[in-house]
């Protein structure tokens, strides 16, 4: 198949960036997105000119590198995936893909389409833990938790940390990278000591960054790739609320 | 405390509480308003309207009533602005309507032709009742009853643009609450996956009834003069 290609280009944080079109032939349908831009970049090397910089690392779906906001959505047409998953299948010949980096205040622009997400690491950093001892490892049954318990915490703990949630909520709010972070501690018997001080902490550190807030628009469920559901949100607030209660 | 309102959780737990507040006044109007349907003579209605200016209660209520208006529209101001900040640089190409409903997007578009509205209801009726008078109300008042419903009619029937403005005050009020009725909840923490679908399916159920009721009002009144 043959494309053209709308792609940001910006040289450094500082700079100002612009649209660049490329046109690209005889592209398998059977290629991955990634792949597709991997053509374009050895085009561009054999033409001595710049390649286009953007993430990626495993390709598999699971490390949550790869972003891109492909024809006005996150991570591309599909649903529940990340970019490296989407295939040019989902195109058609003679289509034009516009691509753009992540669009969020505290997400910016590294170079071309690559953001820094690393305040994703400082909302992380400000409570998204739990405080355990070294030493031998306990015994796996030594805490019993319920089955349904456990499921409901896997599928917050199934964030990747993309940000495909705040780069397609309107308010370019964090809350559903928040929410499955402070969930999947939430729902288990050991994240319940650290519970108060962690909502206060990571809400206090996302408003810090810049994020909007959450207008529960749903969209961030729709565009992540986990499917995560923001049910998670609505704990969130629960455990920000009684975070507040208690003294 | 302090600290808890400058959050932005915090902020939205006001939108979230006045928002409910709110949805329940409506309910009340709507119920008072209903009397105009159900007694052509406007004794039912003139007594309801009568009963709610002078119940000390509902006198209590009204100035917290006031406070909750003036919170949520304060408060969706600050939290619009904070959330367009947020995102400096805009996308050239976005493409929302897979992901999201228009309506739960322009809730502040929609709060402010809410707010424009609200104006114009309340220097039609609410502020000649209080405070200026008029004359459609002291005719045919009977022991201090004002005639309210002689007020509100003339208006219906008399001017064909103020029956479009209440209908469409009464459309995009519908718009807002279909997002508003869960989204309450939800950022109050009341909402999970099975609560969703039923909070959803009360929102719908309460808009129709909600905006349906006072977009027939003065349709009802228009067309049976007519009749």
């Amino acid at each position: 198949m043959d494309l053209t290609l709308k792609v940001w280009r910006q040289e450094n944080r500082k700079a100002k960036g612009r649209f660049e079109s490329y046109s690209l032939k005889n592209i398998s349908p059977d290629s991955s997105f990634l792949e597709m831009l991997d053509v374009l970049n050895e085009q561009l090397i054999m033409q001595n000119n710049e390649p286009v910089a953007f993430d990626h690392d495993c390709r598999e779906g699971i490390c949550g590198m790869c972003s891109l906001f492909i024809n006005g959505r996150a991570h591309g047409p599909d649903e529940s995936i990340t970019t490296c998953q989407l295939h040019m299948r989902k195109f058609s010949d003679g289509d034009t893909i516009v691509i753009e980096p992540w669009r969020a205040g505290g997400f910016p622009v590294i170079k071309d389409l690559i953001v820094d997400r690393s305040a994703f690491d400082q909302i992380l950093q400000a409570g998204g833990f739990i405080s355990v001892n070294t030493g031998s490892a306990r015994d796996g049954n030594g805490i019993l938790i319920p089955k349904e318990k456990s499921d409901e915490s896997m599928d917050a703990a199934a964030c990747i940390g993309c940000g495909a949630c705040v780069a397609t909520c309107k308010n370019s709010s964090a809350m559903l990278f928040m929410a499955s972070k402070v969930s999947h501690l939430a729902l288990l018997p050991q994240g319940r000591p650290e519970a108060v001080r962690r909502a206060k902490a990571m809400v206090a550190k996302m408003d810090e960054l810049g994020f909007g807030s959450c207008t529960n628009t749903g969209a961030c469920e729709v565009e992540c790739p986990k499917g995560i559901s923001i049910a998670h949100i609505a704990r969130l607030n629960r455990e920000f609320l009684v975070a507040n209660l208690k003294p | 405390m302090a600290s808890f309102l400058n959050s932005s959780i915090g902020k939205k737990f006001l939108m979230s509480l006045s928002g409910l507040f709110l949805i329940s006044f409506l309910l009340v109007h709507l119920f008072v308003n209903s009397m105009i349907l159900f007694d052509k003579s406007g004794v039912l209605f003139n007594n309801a309207a009568h009963f709610m200016g002078t119940n000390p209660i509902i006198r209590i209520v009204e100035p917290i009533l006031a406070i909750g208006f003036i919170l949520h529209i304060i408060y969706a101001g600050i939290l619009t602005l904070t959330n367009q900040w947020a995102r400096p640089v805009g996308y050239n190409k976005q493409k929302s309507g897979n992901s999201s409903s228009w309506a739960s997007r322009n809730m502040f578009i929609l709060g402010s032709l809410i707010f424009i509205f609200l104006v114009i209801h309340v220097a039609n009726f609410f502020w000649k009742v209080k405070f200026s008078g008029s004359e459609l109300l002291d005719k045919g008042a009977v022991n201090g009853v004002e005639n309210t419903y002689l007020l509100v009619t003339t208006f219906f029937i008399n001017w064909w643009w103020i029956d479009i403005v209440y209908v469409i005050g009464a459309l995009v009020l519908g718009l807002h609450l279909t997002h508003a009725f869960w989204a309450a909840f939800q950022t109050l923490g009341l909402s999970d996956n099975r609560w969703r679908k039923r909070l959803e399916i009360l929102g719908w159920a309460y808009t129709i009834l909600v905006a349906g009721g006072f977009a027939i009002i003065p349709l009802w009144v228009k067309i049976s003069s007519m009749l």
